[in-house]
C-alpha cells in the first residue's frame, strides 16, 4: 500500500519537475513547482515525517510559491522565448552539472548513517523531532536563524538605500 | 466484512455525510447573512419564499444553476477552469480533521464524529487553507481583467502577511495541550469545572482568541477585512469575470472557509464538544437516555459554538466599515504579528510558571 503510495506520488514529482521545464509560461512553470513540492510533502509523509510534510506544504506551497505567482502576476511577466542557447552555455552548463552531480553523489555514497529510513518506519512524533532539535541539534539551529535573520536585514538595508536616495533627490 | 472493507465503508458514509451537511450548512449561512443584515439595517431581507423565507437558498441554488454559463474570449482558460474547484476543494477538504463529537463506537466504526483522526491536525487545516489561496490568486489573473488581477494581488499579499499570525496565535493552545492533535487538544479542555476549563478562559489563551479571531476574518477575506472583493474599488473583484455555478463555487468555499474557521475556534479556544457546564447536569439514569445523550449532546454543543461565530461573523459585516489597503498591511504586520509572538512569549512563561 504504501509503497503504490511513493511509486505515484514519486512519478507525479518527476511529471511536475519535467513539465516545469518545458512549460514556456511562467505561471505554467510556477505551478509546477508546487505540485513537485505537494508530492514531494507525501513522500514525507510515506516516510513517517508528518511535522516536515505539514511544513513543507504549509512553507514552501502555501507561502514561497504565492509569493512566486504572486510576483509573475504583478510583473505580468510574457512567454519565455526558446533558444537553443550559445556556445559558451553548452559548453559550460553541461560538464558543470556532470561535475554537480558527481559531487553530490560521492558524498551521499560515502557518508556514513544513510538511507536507514524506510517506508514502514513509525511515524516521527513533533515531540520527539523538537527534543531532538531543541537539545541535540540547537547550534546548528540557531545559526541557521542568524542567517535567515542576516538575509532579513539585507533585503531591509536594500529597501532602505533607495528610499533614503529617492528624498535625497528631491 | 473484513476490517479494510469496513473501514473504507465507514469513511465513505462519513465523508457523504458531512459534505453533505457543510453544503446544506453553507446555503443556510448565506440565508442567516442575508436575514442578519437585514435586520442590522432595518429592512425585512428574503421573506417570500417559504415560511420566513426559509426555502430561499432552493431557490438561490436553482437560479445559478440556470443562469447562463459565459466563458470570456480572452481568459487563460485551462486556469479559469480549474481555479474555482481549488478554492472549493480546499474549504471541502479542510474539514475533513474536525471532531464533531466525542469518541464514539459503533459496528466496528473507529470514532464516528470525525472523518479521519491525525496526528497533526491543526498543521493540515492550516496547510489546506494554504493551498486554497491559489484559487483566488489563478482566479484573478486568468480572467485576463485588470479588477480580477487586483483583486487577486491583493488577496494572496493579505493572506500571506495573515497566515503568520494565524498560525502564531495558535501556538499557546499547542503548549497547553502538548499535541497538534485536535482530539488531543480538546481532551485538554475537558475538566470538570466546564467552561473555566475552556482554553479562552482557563488557559490563558484570552488575548490569543481575539488575536486568531482577527487574523482568520482576513484569512476569509470577510469584512472588514474583504478588500479583494471591494465591490465599490474593484466591481466583484477576483471573481468579475466568473457566472453561473463557478461563481457560486467561489461563493460557496468563502462560506465553507467561515464555518471551517467557526469549527477551528470552536475546537481550541471554546472546549469543542464540551459542555459548557461540565459535569454540574445530572445524566439521565436510563441507559438509552444516557446513549443518546452521550451521543447528541456533544454535536449539539459544537454546533451551537459554531453557529455563534457565524453569527459574529455576520454581526461583525454588519457593523464595521471596510479598512484601507495600506491600514490593512499595516495593521498585520505592525500590530497584529508583535502582539501575537507577545502571546507566545506570555504564554509560554505562564505555563513554565505553572508546570
Amino acid at each position: 500500500m504504501l509503497l503504490i503510495i511513493f511509486i505515484l506520488f514519486a512519478g507525479l514529482c518527476l511529471a511536475g519537475a519535467i513539465n516545469l521545464l518545458l512549460q514556456t509560461h511562467p505561471i505554467n512553470s510556477a505551478l509546477s513547482l508546487i505540485v513537485v513540492m505537494v508530492s514531494l510533502a507525501v513522500l514525507y509523509l510515506t516516510l513517517g515525517a508528518e511535522f516536515l510534510a505539514a511544513a513543507q506544504v504549509i512553507v514552501y506551497a502555501g507561502a514561497i510559491m504565492v509569493l512566486f505567482t504572486f510576483v509573475v502576476m504583478l510583473l505580468n511577466a510574457g512567454k519565455e522565448e526558446r533558444t537553443l542557447g550559445s556556445f559558451a552555455s553548452w559548453s559550460v552548463g553541461f560538464p558543470a552539472v556532470a561535475v554537480i552531480l558527481a559531487v553530490i553523489a560521492s558524498v551521499l555514497i560515502k557518508s556514513q548513517g544513510l538511507g536507514t529510513v524506510h517506508l514502514s518506519d513509525k511515524i516521527t512524533s513533533t515531540q520527539e523531532l523538537s527534543a531532538m532539535l531543541f537539545k541535540e541539534l540547537v547550534l546548528p539551529f540557531e545559526v541557521t536563524s542568524v542567517l535567515v535573520l542576516i538575509a532579513i536585514l539585507g533585503a531591509v538595508a536594500l529597501a532602505r538605500r533607495g528610499d533614503g536616495e529617492r528624498k535625497g533627490g528631491q | 466484512m473484513s476490517p479494510l472493507l469496513t473501514f473504507f465503508l465507514w469513511s465513505l458514509l462519513k465523508c457523504v455525510v458531512v459534505t453533505v451537511v457543510l453544503l446544506i450548512g453553507v446555503a443556510y449561512t448565506v440565508l442567516l447573512e442575508r436575514k442578519l443584515v437585514g435586520r442590522i439595517q432595518n429592512r425585512w431581507g428574503p421573506n417570500r419564499v417559504g415560511p420566513f423565507g426559509l426555502l430561499q437558498p432552493l431557490v438561490d441554488g436553482a437560479k445559478l444553476f440556470l443562469k447562463e454559463e459565459l466563458i470570456p474570449g480572452n481568459v487563460y482558460k485551462p486556469l479559469f477552469l480549474i481555479a474555482p474547484i481549488i478554492a472549493l476543494g480546499c474549504a471541502l477538504i479542510s474539514i475533513s480533521v474536525v471532531p464533531f463529537g466525542g469518541p464514539f463506537t459503533i459496528w466496528g466504526s473507529p470514532n464516528l464524529f470525525q472523518i479521519s483522526d491525525v496526528n497533526f491536525g491543526l498543521l493540515v487545516i492550516l496547510g489546506i487553507t494554504s493551498i486554497g489561496i491559489y484559487g483566488i490568486a489563478l482566479a484573478g489573473w486568468s480572467s485576463n481583467n485588470k479588477f480580477s488581477l487586483l483583486g487577486a494581488l491583493r488577496s494572496s499579499a493579505q493572506m500571506i502577511s495573515y497566515e503568520l499570525a494565524l498560525g502564531l496565535s495558535l501556538v499557546g493552545v499547542g503548549m497547553r495541550a502538548g499535541s497538534l492533535n485536535l482530539r488531543v487538544i480538546i481532551e485538554s479542555q475537558t475538566s470538570n469545572k466546564g467552561l473555566l476549563s475552556w482554553n479562552i478562559f482557563g488557559g490563558m489563551q484570552f488575548f490569543a482568541f481575539f488575536l486568531y479571531l482577527m487574523a482568520a476574518y482576513a484569512e476569509t477575506n470577510r469584512s472588514p477585512f474583504d478588500l479583494p472583493e471591494a465591490e465599490s474599488e474593484l466591481v466583484a473583484g477576483y471573481h468579475t469575470e466568473y457566472s453561473s455555478m463557478k461563481f457560486a463555487m467561489f461563493f460557496m468555499a468563502e462560506y465553507a472557509n467561515m464555518i471551517t474557521v467557526g469549527c477551528v475556534a470552536t475546537m481550541l479556544f471554546l472546549g469543542g464538544w464540551t459542555s459548557p457546564f461540565g459535569n454540574l447536569v445530572p445524566m439521565p439514569h436510563n441507559t438509552f437516555l444516557l446513549g443518546l445523550v452521550q451521543a447528541f449532546g456533544p454535536i449539539m454543543w459544537f454546533v451551537i459554538k459554531v453557529f455563534s461565530f457565524l453569527f459574529l461573523y455576520v454581526w461583525v459585516r454588519g457593523t464595521l466599515p471596510r479598512f484601507r489597503y495600506d491600514q490593512l498591511m499595516g495593521f498585520g504586520w505592525r500590530v497584529l504579528l508583535p502582539l501575537t509572538i507577545l502571546n507566545i512569549v506570555g504564554s509560554s512563561l505562564w505555563f513554565a510558571y505553572h508546570s
